[in-house]
């Protein structure tokens, strides 16, 4: 094999993550009142809309999840050696724009540096040409925006091709009129928002693709790296943290609240007491102390991680620990309202009188009931995650520094706003990529909370 | 009354105990002393002596729960647990690594932290009730449903980029405020005014939003009906009936910030160079300076327990069938 496959433990924790969520949907399909609950999603053009949205998201992050080692190449008969840095499939399809670095930055399609510098042909300080951006025009420049506009519209094309093929593809599939499924109110109402989202998404790949293979599109940062490579890097360690730390999260709050919930007694004194003593802590204060500590003990132990992907990996996963710990108190609180209810209605008490043992009622006849806040509470919580994780980056207690993320990138790009001209295009595109995500999350979970809230559907 | 808050007082000495012990858990036991010695000292600079001259400046080279060397009471006092976490409670809060008085840093900083706080808080309130208000004057139309979308769109803008935009675009292009920067005295308006607003406008999204659902659950209710059958103008319903009994859900969430606000806000502090607590909380993060990041986790759950104290005070005041015993 020409690599050696690398699974770190965000990678298999996320992809479990996954194959958890394919198997509740399948599970979810059979359920009656599940299925109505999430045909009210899919009846929303808004969820599906932002769904095909972060479906895009969540395809560049789990191909950033597949990570591997290259092999290097040795002389025939030494052992097979594997290079040091791993590196994920998203990574080598993006192969040429990761290589293609520039010396520091330059602007979004740029063909010279963003510095003056002394070029050896010449007396003077000028813009020197960049080495990738631009290169194919040569010596004359002239025909640099015909040029941009040239493989702007190829992109477009190229994307509206693949386009027009799904659309047709899934029209012979289910044997639908393509003019039938475009209209306003034809029978496949979730497909029609799908489709349309599709488009948009397909016309910027295709755009992307086509001017990237010249330029850099979203210019390149202070060590030259390209911009745009970096943004989608960003994607899998916010949806990391974002979902992650949910996971981490849920089965305590589960726990603890339908514990103190349900039995009552000193137990609900013992788990109140503890929810009351951590929710008082200010959150940002309770996770700085926490990643401080950890922080000291990754670096007191180095022996423990062969290499520094895996020490940036233990530290975005020790991240994620550390916001669960410290958010599962507001759902958990919740919980133990909602099983409060719960316990006085009859259905449970008639379990009780059947005799069916206290673990066996909380697991089949409270928990069922608890499902929405749930869901509700995971929905809701991803896009808080995300934003929350630029604002830790920047106060110091996020992810580690040679991890790509929107809170790296903005923390490194704040620096340069002072620099005149501005460099703006690396805020500028961590922000806009962020926006989009949180954006989709946002509209996803409010339909969501909407069609399983039963007190929303009045 | 008086014996519900007594008692309600009470309640938070075995909380604050337990975030006294959980931090003391979280800086002394989970790492010992001598792992933030190495760390903090690097690594060239790690021999026994240096540690021993690190823990010894800092007041950390003594045991960490008895003392079995010291006789009598000082087996318990002259300890870390004792000295470092119990004296809080006192308002002992130690020195910082720098060698200045916490407490008295504290006190000193509390005062921009307010001035930048305070009316953040008050205006944000006023903008986003009033906002709310129209959307639920307005409720079920297009002007509804575009302020909806517009509450979400804000929401999902990082708080980072309106600092960061706000900067750039009051300051830098308009050369409306100063950049950042804090003066005393009446001096300090001019470099309060910019963090106020980008802190008022940061937070309309979410805020207006949650106001309009506080307001269109009570809406529904009998007694609007009834106002309305009574012929009475959708504006006086709104501001005399459904503002009023909305005062329970809005007062829980608002009363409980009003104590954090001494805290100050960590981004906002730091990005405008306001000498206040959130810079000092991050400056301490940043230079690994436990003594304080500990101090602001005490100090800041104290704020937090008064808060929940206050906010069961504004229900009586807020609504007279609300009584406390």
């Amino acid at each position: 094999m020409s690599f050696q496959p690398v699974l770190l433990w965000s990678d298999a924790l996320l992809f479990v993550l996954f194959a958890a969520i394919f198997a509740l949907a399948f599970w979810a399909r059979r359920q009656e009142a599940l299925r109505a609950a999430w045909g009210r999603v899919a009846r929303d053009p808004v969820a599906m809309a932002a769904a095909t949205v972060l479906a895009a998201f969540i395809v560049v992050g789990l191909l950033d999840s597949l990570h591997y080692r290259a092999r290097l190449d040795v002389k025939p008969g030494e052992p097979v050696r594997y290079a040091v840095e791993v590196h994920s499939a998203l990574d080598a399809l993006l192969a040429g724009m990761r290589s293609r670095g520039e010396k520091t930055y330059s602007a979004p399609l740029a063909t010279h540096l963003y510095s003056k510098e002394a070029l050896a042909d010449s007396a003077q300080r000028e813009f020197p040409r960049l080495k990738h951006g631009g290169a194919h025009l040569g010596k004359d420049l002239s025909g640099h925006e015909f040029d941009i506009a040239v493989r702007v519209s190829r992109g477009c094309a190229g994307g509206l091709v693949v386009w027009l093929l799904l659309v047709a593809a899934w029209c012979r599939l289910r044997g639908v009129e393509v003019i039938e499924m475009l209209k306003v109110g034809a029978g496949g109402t979730a497909i029609r928002p799908v489709v349309l989202t599709l488009l948009p998404i397909l016309l910027l790949l295709g755009i992307a693709i086509s001017l990237g293979g010249g330029y850099h599109v979203f210019g390149t940062d202070k060590v030259g790296q390209d911009v745009l490579y970096l943004s989608l890097k960003s994607i899998r360690t916010g949806l990391l943290i974002g979902t992650l730390t949910t996971l981490v999260m849920l089965p305590l709050a589960v726990l603890l609240g339908i514990l103190a919930g349900y039995v009552g007694g000193w137990v609900d004194d013992v788990i109140q007491y503890l929810y009351t003593t951590l929710s008082s802590i200010p959150g940002v204060l309770l996770i700085a102390a926490a990643v401080l500590m950890m922080q000291v003990i990754i670096d007191t132990h180095p022996e423990w991680f062969a290499t520094s992907a895996e020490r940036a990996d233990a530290r975005l996963l020790a991240l994620c620990l550390i916001l669960g710990m410290t958010s599962w108190t507001g759902v958990a609180r919740l919980l133990r309202g909602e099983t409060l209810k719960l316990r006085e209605l009859e259905f449970v008490q008639a379990a009780q009188a059947f005799g069916v043992g206290r673990f066996a009622i909380m697991r089949r006849h409270i928990l069922p009931n608890l499902m929405h806040i749930v869901l509700i509470a995971l929905v809701m919580d991803f896009s808080g995650l995300v934003l929350a994780e630029a604002v830790l980056s920047y106060v110091g207690v996020g992810v580690d520094p040679s991890t790509i993320s929107f809170g790296t990138m903005i923390n490194t790009a704040r620096m340069e706003l002072a620099r005149e001209p501005m460099v703006w295009w690396s805020l500028a595109a961590a922000f806009s990529f962020m926006f989009a995500l949180v954006l989709a999350a946002n509209l996803f979970a409010d339909a969501v909370r909407d069609a399983f809230d039963p007190r929303a559907s009045a | 009354m008086l014996a519900y808050i007594i008692r309600r007082l009470l309640y938070a000495i075995p909380i604050l105990i337990g975030v006294n012990l959980l931090t003391f858990a979280l800086f002394f036991v989970v790492n010992t002393p001598d792992d933030m010695a190495r760390m903090q000292l690097g690594v060239k600079r790690v021999t026994p002596e240096a540690i021993e001259k690190w823990k010894a400046e800092r007041g950390y080279d003594k045991p960490l729960l008895w003392n079995a060397k010291a006789g009598g009471s000082a087996a318990v006092t002259d300890t870390i647990l004792f000295a470092k976490s119990v004296r809080m409670f006192v308002g002992d809060f130690g020195r910082a690594d720098d060698g200045r008085d916490i407490a008295r840093e504290i006190t000193t900083r509390m005062g921009p932290s307010l001035a930048i706080a305070v009316p953040t808080f008050v205006l944000g309130l006023f903008v986003a009730i009033s906002f709310a208000l129209l959307l639920v004057f307005f409720r079920a139309t297009t002007l509804d449903f575009a302020g909806v979308v517009l509450c979400v769109a804000m929401m999902s803008i990082s708080g980072l980029f309106y600092i960061i935009g706000g900067q750039w675009l009051v300051s830098k292009v308009w050369h409306l405020a100063p950049i950042s920067g804090y003066g005393g005295g009446l001096d300090a308006a001019k470099f309060l005014i910019l963090p106020v607003i980008i802190g008022v406008f940061g937070g309309i999204g979410a805020s207006t939003r949650w106001y309009r659902t506080i307001f269109l659950e009570e809406i529904t209710r009998d007694y609007v009906r009834t106002a309305r059958a009574k012929g009475l103008p959708e504006r006086v319903v709104l501001f005399r009936h459904v503002l009023r009994n909305a005062m329970i859900p809005i007062l829980t969430g608002v009363v409980v910030v009003i104590p954090t606000l001494f805290m100050g806000s960590l981004l906002t502090e730091s990005f405008f160079g306001i000498p206040g607590l959130g810079s000092y909380t991050i400056d301490a993060i940043n230079a690994q300076d436990f003594a304080v990041v500990r101090s602001m986790v005490f100090i800041g759950s104290v704020l937090y327990i008064v808060g929940l104290l206050l906010t069961d005070i504004s229900y009586t005041l807020a609504d007279p069938r609300v009584r406390l015993q």
